[in-house]
């Protein structure tokens, strides 16, 4: 059994790698509340855009921007959101799992695709497993502006305009709730499937031109799609985050219970055995 | 509210608009006015109550909205507007109103982008930044100055 001092030790570390988890939960807690918050203030811009861009999408047949069309597939972007920092539980390994696996299915060569990673895990990850790396972008704030990722985010669409890449797809975590994220994979570009839902939309004029229009838009939404994504993955990271440091502070307190039990156990041995020390000293002078 | 009026056709003739600002980092301003001005990439727009639904990309400039007495900017980067009767959206990837610009940083990037104009060559991508960044700094400070 270990020395009393050992065990108290032990205790005392416990105690205050708690104390830090704890900490760290309720920080996570409240950076997810802000990124939440974020994520939501974000909607009705997306949902104004998506509108415009699908009424003017399926509002005219011969609209044929570039972004608007598959092509045959040569080489795919993947744009890869993880966090800067570990400690979030499985939230970096889930979605880079999930990528390499995908990468792993769908090529056979070097040449069919590059990875876009945001985020400092991604990128280490990208190069130890020797994936081509187009371009990353670490040090991402937690509350990222849309300023912050526009290089990012223009360059991506651009790659695609240039036909670098014919597809482009989007990995991140998708926040559900506090407790639940899910991998989720989108198809970024080409804009296949704009009007799922099939509203009724209304039909605009256009000034100067539909053609100019689309060059606007059409980047700014896919810009956005990405930003949204990063919005939602910022949410899952911190939410991940709280629930790993949560189970963490419950195991430490686990730790220290079984701990004080066994430092009790090994002082009463220690008293036992004091006790019998002096009582047989006592009988032997007898 | 939209208010509305019954023309002596029997049609309806919209009074006011409601105009709404919304950008990726959240709205930025919502209301009720009697007139929108904003400068498409095609010219200045004037919209009324009961316009034809249109869209258009805007430049770097500032909206003017006005309402029975008194006239409120809002600097806009880009995006467009989208318009319907009784309704106008500006989607813009940045937009400010006049008391939330921030001046000094402002002039710090305009005096940086003129910088960057006169030591890059015109053919340069980074001067084609630097002039955007020009145009947003300039508008900006106009903006803040109007007040």
């Amino acid at each position: 059994m270990a020395s009393l001092r050992e065990i108290k030790n032990r205790i005392n570390s416990t105690s205050s790698t708690k104390k830090i988890t704890s900490a760290m939960e309720m920080v996570s807690a409240s950076k997810m509340n802000k990124a939440e918050q974020n994520a939501k203030s974000f909607v009705p811009y997306m949902e104004k855009i998506q509108e415009v861009v699908a009424s003017i999408a399926s509002g005219n047949v011969d609209a044929d921007h570039p972004m608007l069309q598959s092509r045959p597939i040569k080489k795919t972007g993947y744009v890869v959101i993880t966090s800067d920092r570990g400690l979030a539980g499985p939230y970096n390994s889930n979605i880079l799992r999930n990528l390499y696996r995908t990468i792993q299915e769908r090529h056979r060569s070097k040449d069919e695709y590059v990875v876009i990673p945001l985020g400092k895990v991604g990128t280490e990850f990208c190069k130890r497993m020797e994936l081509p790396i187009a371009k990353s972008i670490v040090g991402l704030d937690d509350q990222p502006e849309f300023a912050e990722i526009k290089e990012i985010t223009s360059y991506a669409v651009n790659l695609f305009e240039d036909e670098e890449v014919d597809e482009l797809y989007l990995h991140y975590n998708h926040y559900v709730s506090a407790i639940t994220q899910e991998v989720t994979e989108t198809k970024l570009l080409p804009l296949t499937n704009i009007n799922e839902e099939g509203k009724q939309l209304s039909t605009y004029e256009y000034e100067p031109d539909q053609e100019a229009i689309l060059n606007t838009i059409l980047p700014q939404y896919a810009e956005s799609l990405i930003y949204g994504a990063l919005l939602d993955g910022k949410a899952s990271e911190h939410a991940s985050r709280m629930t790993a440091m949560r189970s963490a502070t419950d195991n430490a307190e686990d730790l220290i219970d079984d701990l004080t039990l066994s430092y009790n156990r090994a002082r009463q041995a220690a008293i036992t055995q004091e006790i019998t020390e002096i009582v047989s000293g006592a009988s032997a002078l007898e | 509210m939209t208010s509305s009026l019954t023309t002596a056709q029997g049609g309806v003739r919209l009074k006011t608009l409601n105009v709404s600002v919304v950008t990726p980092d959240g709205p930025v301003l919502d209301g009720t006015y009697e007139m929108v001005s904003c400068r498409a990439e095609g010219g200045e727009l004037g919209i009324l109550p009961g316009h034809i639904p249109l869209v258009a990309p805007l430049t770097i400039s500032a909206v003017r909205l006005k309402s029975e007495n008194n006239t409120e900017y809002v600097a806009v980067n880009g995006g467009f507007v989208e318009v319907r009767p009784d309704q106008v959206t500006i989607l813009a990837q940045s937009a400010e109103k006049p008391s939330d610009i921030d001046v000094d940083r402002a002039q710090q990037a305009k005096e940086r982008a003129e910088q960057r104009l006169n030591s890059k060559r015109e053919d340069d991508v980074d001067f084609k930044r630097a002039q955007i960044a020009l145009q947003r700094a300039i508008n900006r400070i106009d903006i803040a100055n109007n007040q």
